[in-house]
């Protein structure tokens, strides 16, 4: 049995990930699946808690999670192709309309 | 107790009020006659019907309460209604003079602007006049009091395109506020002390106390603080300045408002505070010198007065001071005797000005009149009757009422007596100079006024088309002024002395609103000084000697008349270049009193410029525009500072957002640790 801490320490390597992708990327498809990454990094700590205490409500938040993450995607890959079409660019500095 | 419904005479005007004043500027001049006369005559006749019930009433006072006004605590107001001798006798003189002088504008005020908005007033004013007489509290009393001082303030400013009418409306309502203040602290002093304001109430606290002839104490305190407020609104030294310039209004008003009505308030509230008064001898005192000094002060500037409507100003100051000397003597009955005739013969003297100057085109100068006698009969018939009256000359109202005022200071003070009686000579002479050179002599016309100088010419507004020969007022306007003729003649007679073989009925009349408080203060046999105890004295037990003396006193009084009639006629008829060989010869002091003494210039120095001068540099720029305005300011460029600072966070760049919810996640997991380890 693979002990929590592994799967803690893989979630937190994970979320790094896409916290630094998120941080430094410029493309918002790359910052997009960076938030991907961050959701799954947390979905895998709720597996990872469930299983070790033998709950099922981790399961089901994961599911809830899947199912919003899905929504978002389908959400937020229609702004980003909005987003191009009017401005020609994913570079996220060039989009700043509502900056000072 | 039979209700007599006493709230319906002060509602009636105050109905007219509100019907010209919201509606009128739609009206014909005829509807605004209908509602403004109809209101005030009906006001009348009830007054007349509610005097017919009068004699039939268990109860005296009559009290009628309506409602419970304010409620605090253990003090409570109520708005109701107090009907007595005092109350009955002002309420028909309101109500009758009030009426004749309605009736007199509708023809006076036919060629001025806005003539329903001058009916609204002169409506308002009845009913706030109304409320103060017959209030049954000094709270609602001074709500009467105040509106009074607001339809004042209203009708002097009336031609308020005129500068002066402006300021002088100004003037007025501002020295009334100097005066109130005096009053309001009376009634905070009566509400700690006594703990109400009902008359009822307050004269039952007072009765139980005794007479302050040792030093001064509570009483005093309230009768000079009530007595401040009498200066203010009946135009008493120090406060009286404002009445003479209140003559800028329309002469009805003069002769309505600041001749026999609200300047009377005054007088009216130290008569129905005789209690009070009558316990606080020094109070007395005070009234009766501050009386005596205004009407010998304000007769003397009257002397050389040359427009006509402040000739009679400064005479209804002089009378006013009359009055007051008449309460301060104790003898409140002849004060009030006196406020009754002085309404009649001076709303007469006043309308007949007005009347003059209608004839005239607007001319107010006596120096540019003269021989209107011929051209203005009956105008020169009831002005006539008026300067009779009030120059003491019996058996005219005025002579009976003075004399009695006069005869009632003798008993107290020999030095206010002579005061008093040289007034009443200047009287008699600054009212028949008026009469000789606004009747007599040849028409002076434009040029008469050259020489003099300073002349004080307010063109009244509106009557200027008139200019040209001379003619006579309309009937509508005679018909008031002869029955004021009448009552000006007759209306003293209510009053003959004893000495005279009269039984003074008014006094009779009058003596439960004082005698109660005359014999309320049983101490007084032990306090010899005390006025009123003497007076009552005299007054119960006419001895020969001191009948002699009054008849003594009354031809003296006849003979000063007389006496001022004979100096007028020399000066301003028989040698008509006398008066200013006289004034040359005078000089300095004949130009002191031309310009009034210059107590205007000295309040403006004392008190007006100070004021200003404090107000703009110090309130003004000092506290408002550097100190208030400059705190908000300060604080606005600070917020605004601070702000453009904390907005350089708002970048715009979604990485810096996502770096500061970074570290802020860091920041609370970081503390959830250390946390979770300690």
């Amino acid at each position: 049995m693979v002990p929590l801490s592994y799967y803690l320490v893989l979630s937190a390597i994970l979320f790094g990930c896409g916290v630094l992708g998120f941080l430094i990327k410029r493309n918002i498809i790359t910052i997009f699946m960076s938030i991907e990454l961050m959701l799954n990094a947390v979905n895998l700590t709720f597996v990872a808690f469930a299983a070790h205490w033998g709950v099922l409500s981790g399961h089901i938040f994961v599911f809830f999670v899947m199912v919003v993450a899905a929504a978002e995607a389908a959400v937020g890959l229609a702004i980003i192709i909005a987003v191009f079409r009017t401005r020609e660019t994913l570079n996220v500095d060039r989009v700043n309309l509502l900056k000072l | 107790m039979r209700s007599l419904n006493l709230w319906i005479i002060p509602l009636l005007p105050a109905l007219g009020a509100a019907i010209n004043g919201l509606l009128g500027k739609r009206f014909s001049k005829r509807m605004v006659n209908i509602v403004a006369l109809g209101s005030t005559a009906s006001a009348f006749a009830y007054a007349l019907w509610v005097a017919l019930q009068f004699r039939a009433l268990e109860t005296v006072p009559h009290i009628e309460t309506y409602a419970t006004w304010l409620r605090s605590g253990q003090f409570s107001v109520e708005y109701g209604f107090y009907l007595d001798q005092l109350s009955l006798v002002m309420l028909l003189v309101v109500t009758g003079v009030g009426f004749l002088i309605h009736v007199y504008s509708v023809a006076y005020m036919e060629h001025e602007g806005g003539y329903y908005r001058f009916f609204s007033y002169m409506n308002l004013f009845m009913f706030f006049m109304l409320t103060l007489v017959m209030a049954n509290n000094y709270l609602l009393m001074f709500v009467g009091w105040e509106g009074v001082g607001l339809c004042s303030y209203l009708l002097i400013g009336f031609f308020f395109l005129r500068d002066s009418a402006a300021n002088a409306g100004k003037k007025a309502f501002i020295v009334n506020r100097i005066g109130d203040f005096g009053f309001l602290i009376a009634l905070f002093l009566l509400i700690k002390h006594f703990g109400t304001l009902q008359y009822n109430g307050v004269f039952e606290a007072v009765a139980g106390m005794p007479a302050e002839t040792a030093g001064a104490g509570l009483l005093t305190a309230i009768g000079l603080l009530m007595f401040v407020g009498a200066t203010g609104k009946s135009a008493q030294v120090p406060l009286y300045v404002w009445l003479p310039d209140a003559m800028e209004g329309p002469t009805p008003v003069s002769a309505l408002i600041h001749a026999a009505t609200m300047v009377t308030a005054g007088v009216y509230m130290v008569a129905r505070s005789n209690a009070i008064f009558s316990r606080a001898p020094e109070a007395l005192m005070v009234v009766a010198i501050i009386g005596c000094l205004t009407a010998i002060f304000a007769a003397t500037i009257g002397l050389v007065q040359t427009d006509i409507k402040r000739v009679l100003a400064y005479s209804t100051v002089s009378q006013l001071g009359y009055m007051f000397l008449a309460c301060g003597v104790a003898a409140y009955t002849a004060g009030v005797f006196h406020l009754m005739t002085h309404a009649f013969f001076k709303a007469l003297l006043f309308l007949g000005a007005g009347s003059v100057i209608h004839a005239l085109g607007g001319e107010q100068d006596m120096r540019r009149m003269g021989g209107l006698r011929k051209k203005i009969p009956y105008t020169f018939w009831v002005v006539t009757a008026g300067t009779i009256a009030i120059a003491g000359i019996p058996p005219l109202a005025g002579f009976v009422s003075k004399d009695e005022i006069l005869w009632k200071t003798w008993q107290y003070s020999k030095v206010l007596w002579a005061i008093g009686a040289i007034t009443a000579f200047l009287t008699s002479f600054y009212m028949f100079r008026l009469w000789f050179l606004t009747f007599f002599g040849e028409r002076r016309g434009a040029e008469g006024a050259e020489h003099a100088g300073h002349g004080h010419s307010a063109p009244a507004s509106g009557h200027g088309h008139h200019a040209g020969e001379p003619h006579e007022s309309p009937m509508i306007m005679i018909v008031p002024l002869i029955i004021l003729a009448i009552l000006s003649i007759v209306g003293g007679w209510v009053g003959w002395p004893h000495a005279l073989g009269g039984n003074n009925h008014f006094e009779t009349f009058l003596s439960p609103v004082v005698g109660a408080s005359a014999e309320m203060h049983g101490g007084a046999e032990h306090a010899p000084a005390h006025p009123a105890s003497t007076a009552a004295a005299a007054e119960h037990e006419p001895a020969h000697g001191e009948r002699s003396m009054e008849l003594m006193l009354t031809l003296a009084s006849v003979g000063i008349a007389a006496l001022g009639f004979f100096l007028a006629y020399l000066f301003y008829y028989k040698n008509p270049a006398l008066p200013k060989r006289m004034a040359e010869a005078a000089g300095g002091l004949y130009r002191t009193v031309l310009n009034k003494y210059y107590v205007d210039e000295l309040y403006g120095a004392l008190f007006v410029r100070p004021i200003v001068l404090g107000s703009t540099k110090i309130l003004w720029r000092g506290i408002d525009a550097t100190l208030i305005d400059g705190t908000i300011n300060q604080s606005a460029e600070g917020a605004q500072e601070a702000s453009d600072t904390l907005r350089r966070m708002q970048s715009g760049n979604i990485r810096s957002y996502a770096a500061w919810v970074t570290a802020g996640a860091a920041c609370v997991i970081a503390y959830m640790v250390w946390r979770g380890l300690r």
